[in-house]
């Protein structure tokens, strides 16, 4: 990895507050940081990776500028995390990807929508896919099966992949020893710590938003939004275990498990979203990085038109609207899909591994 | 034009907006009577000195979410008799922390947030309570709440004069946006900090070198408030020269450095002066006792300016710099950067490393390890410096905050020099912390001072201004 200025200034910063250390009930990022006297490339990227972006410490930080050492941890993390995001991915010819990341998206995703609506349309004709279809099946007779789990599994067994080659690297260039990234007692304790969002309190009162105050509503959102995805990931799981183990075919009903879990997660990927973009609208732009903005608005919107489009499926299912619902909804979540490696989804990667780095180092 | 605040009515007028004001402030408005608070600041560095405040030194009987243990009021009064060495009024210091048993329960109620007691700060985890994220976060907690409860703040505005009638306060001359304004009040509290940002008043007590002092905090704190009172006669208490004062990195800015120019390594160092000789025993006793007497001892050095120079044994024992130190394998090498005497540096650490005795090193308390034949010498943590690379720190006079200021009565009533208490004026924070501490420190008591004070003159205000 090549010095880059956002290095140098993530290095600059943490030295300054290494010698003042007033923000340490913040977060992780300060216990972390205590205990260097020196910042490699590795230690500033493991601590701007660790950085919730709460702004605890950009409201509290009396370097802040326009003091001369112009001390600004959350802008300095956000810039340089955006540069780890790039960095890692995999395969590096996808990295041009994260420059105007937004466009890239939202073409990528209207592509695919368009690509397999217009294909569904074309194969079966519009009297099968404007048709009503009820009972066992009805979906797959719109798209079939197989088609479906090809379409969907092959990008994300991709992103898999690309995730798990980007965290090993990422890992190792953190300092990170190759068996600790799978310690089980580390591993729980940083699955427990993404899973509470425990370093979005800020000190136990919340992220700073839109200037000094305090408030867990950014908390509140992001939570939906996780927990909402990882229904809709449980809802699909439980559906293929249906599918292959007890040869039950969707639609399931109602008050199925499937439907239950996915409608929840439908539910969590809509409102957390809204949220965190009304956030984002109304937060003082001081602390953050604004050239990244469209990375986090095109997956925010992402994940919310997975989410309505979803819901919208499944209110919808027994009218004409179900077949092209669907061919719309598979192909967003083909964008989703394909999109996740070179987006804002590989944030929640790097920052597990850096969660995972401190509960060893926490434990040491 | 005058702010519309400043031609409104008020019942108190409050000087300053550190956590003095605030107390004050918040209290007064609590009682019923409004308030304007007069912040020479702007937004930016808003709240004094209070901004770089770290915790609050309070008497309690138990450990709580903030505290590790009991500290009661007899263990803070034997501290702080200790540090100021008894120059004190001994009744105010007594009175002053009983009624900081409630500081932080007052400070919580006002929005103000603490952070569990963490491992390893500064050895106060018992005795302090620990703002979260530090003084400019409690400032924020501050303004919001003082916002909440309908308090003007004027930003920007100076105070330039007191006007008085006898021992009463009519008006004060504020100067806002290049144009002088008289607001009237029927009380006021005077909360605007000391006068350490005022080189030439500094100077009175400390003659020229004062020049090469670093001014740790806020470049507002001009004490233009305390000598307009002094000037009206109102009676002052402490000597113009007491102050606190530390050793800090001689690169720091010449205000609002705050903590992190800190210089830790001296008790691992040896320090000389610009001419190369060292003048004073380094390892005396454990930093947190000594950091404060460095900042004299520096400034009666040539150019108010020393050395601190350690090999790299010593590197990673003490916290972490702001600055990178002056490097080099020689330590003539060194003393070139340094911009020191290197033949008389060179002889120094020569005869010093001769005098150095064995012992077993120990970074964490005293270890004996000393100096014999060399003066001054090293009680504690002498080792040779004769492993390169060397290390030099250049260490000035960083200046915290004033102790002469006006004398008050428990009741916070600010004392004329005919020994009678002004009618509608109160004192407190800094402009009256020299009645409890002569001289010397405690970390953390400031901002008990503040807040006991700044409640009773906040209260005592209102009271008087709605009979």
């Amino acid at each position: 990895m090549p010095e880059t200025e956002t290095l140098q200034e993530a290095k600059r910063v943490m030295q300054i507050c290494n010698a003042c250390r007033y923000c340490e009930g913040y977060c992780a990022v300060f216990p972390a940081m205590n205990k260097r006297l020196t910042f490699s490339d590795g230690d500033v990227t493991y601590l701007a990776n660790l950085c919730h972006g709460c702004q605890g410490c950009y409201y509290a930080c009396q370097y802040a500028p326009p003091h001369e050492f112009a001390v600004n941890v959350p802008k300095a993390f956000a810039e340089l995390r955006a540069e780890t995001y790039r960095d890692y991915a995999w395969p590096g010819i996808f990295k041009g990807l994260f420059e105007g990341n937004g466009k890239w998206v939202a073409l990528i995703t209207l592509v695919l929508t368009i690509a397999v609506t217009a294909g569904v349309f074309m194969v079966q004709g519009a009297d099968v896919v404007a048709g009503v279809h009820t009972g066992t099946g009805a979906f797959y007779k719109v798209i079939p099966h197989d088609v479906i789990v090809y379409l969907a599994s092959a990008p994300f067994l991709f992103a898999g992949l690309a995730f798990i080659v980007g965290l090993v690297t990422f890992w190792r260039d953190i300092g990170g020893k190759p068996g600790e990234l799978l310690h089980p007692g580390a591993l729980a304790q940083a699955l427990k710590d993404a899973g509470q969002m425990k370093y979005m309190s800020g000190g136990g009162h919340g992220c700073n938003y839109p200037n000094d105050n305090f408030s867990m509503g950014r908390r509140h959102a992001h939570q939906m939004t996780m927990w909402g995805f990882l229904l809709c990931f449980a809802a699909t799981s439980v559906a293929t275990l249906y599918h292959y183990a007890f040869g039950w075919e969707a639609p399931y009903d109602y008050f199925s498990i499937p439907v239950i879990l996915g409608t929840l997660g439908g539910i969590g990927i809509v409102i957390g979203p809204i949220g965190l973009l009304m956030i984002k609208k109304k937060a003082d732009p001081a602390p953050q990085d604004t050239k990244r903005t469209g990375m986090d608005v095109a997956f925010l919107w992402l994940l919310m038109l997975t989410g309505i489009t979803g819901l919208a499926l499944l209110a919808l299912r027994e009218t004409a609207a179900m077949g092209t619902l669907l061919a719309v909804h598979l192909g967003i979540v083909l964008g989703m899909f394909v999109t996740f490696p070179y987006g804002k989804m590989v944030h929640a990667v790097y920052r597990l591994g850096a969660l995972i780095k401190f509960a060893h180092e926490r434990r040491s | 034009m005058p702010p519309e605040e400043f031609t409104r009515p008020h019942d108190v007028l409050v000087l300053g907006a550190g956590n003095a004001a605030m107390s004050a402030a918040l209290t007064a408005r609590a009682r019923g009577a409004s308030v304007l608070m007069i912040e020479s600041a702007n937004r930016d560095i808003r709240g004094g000195n209070s901004r770089h405040v770290r915790n609050i030194r309070y008497s309690h009987n138990a450990a709580t979410d903030f505290v590790t243990g009991r500290y009661d009021a007899d263990e803070y009064f034997k501290d702080l008799m200790r540090v100021t060495d008894g120059n004190t009024n001994e009744d105010l210091m007594r009175f002053m922390i009983d009624a900081s048993e409630d500081c932080v329960d007052w400070m919580l109620a006002q929005g103000i947030k603490f952070q569990p007691p963490l491992s390893g700060t500064l050895g106060l985890a018992r005795t302090n309570a620990f703002f979260l994220g530090g003084g400019k976060a409690m400032m924020n907690s501050y303004f919001k709440a003082a916002e909440k409860a309908g308090i003007d703040i004027v930003y920007e505005a100076e105070v330039e004069s007191i006007e008085m009638d006898g021992s009463r306060f009519q008006a004060a001359m504020v100067r806002h946006d290049g144009e002088l304004h008289r607001v009237e009040a029927r009380t006021v509290v005077l909360a605007s900090g000391g006068f350490e940002a005022n080189i030439d008043w500094l100077k009175e007590g400390w003659g020229d070198i004062a020049e090469n002092f670093l001014v740790r905090g806020s470049p507002m704190n001009t004490g233009k408030v305390l000598r307009s009172m002094l000037d009206n006669g109102a009676k002052p208490i402490g000597a113009p020269d007491q102050c606190h004062a530390v050793a800090i990195d001689g690169r720091a800015p010449k205000f609002d450095g705050g903590i992190s120019t800190r210089i830790d390594c001296v008790i691992f160092s040896v320090v000389v002066n610009k001419n190369g000789e060292r003048f004073y025993d380094e390892g005396e006793d454990i930093w947190p006792k000594r950091y404060a007497i460095w900042g004299r001892l520096v400034a009666k050095q040539p150019d108010q300016v020393a050395y601190a120079v350690i090999d790299s044994k010593s590197m990673g024992l003490f916290m972490p710099t702001v600055y990178e130190p002056f490097q080099s394998d020689t330590l003539a090498g060194l003393a070139e950067q340094l911009g020191v005497d290197a033949a008389t540096m060179e002889k120094t650490i020569q005869d010093f490393n001769a005098a150095v005795q064995p012992g077993d090193f120990n970074a964490t308390e005293p270890d004996g390890c000393h100096t014999e034949g060399v003066e001054p010498k090293k009680s504690n943590w002498a080792r040779k410096i004769d492993t390169p690379p060397y290390y030099g720190y250049p260490v000035r006079m960083g200046i915290t905050f004033t102790y002469l200021g006006l004398e008050v009565n428990r009741r916070a009533q600010v004392f004329m020099n005919d020994g009678k208490p002004a009618e509608n004026i109160w004192a407190a924070g800094e402009i009256m912390a020299g009645n409890i501490l002569g001289q010397g420190y405690a970390g953390g008591t400031g901002m008990a001072i503040g807040n006991v004070f700044g409640r009773i003159a906040g209260e005592e205000a209102a009271r008087h201004a709605r009979n």
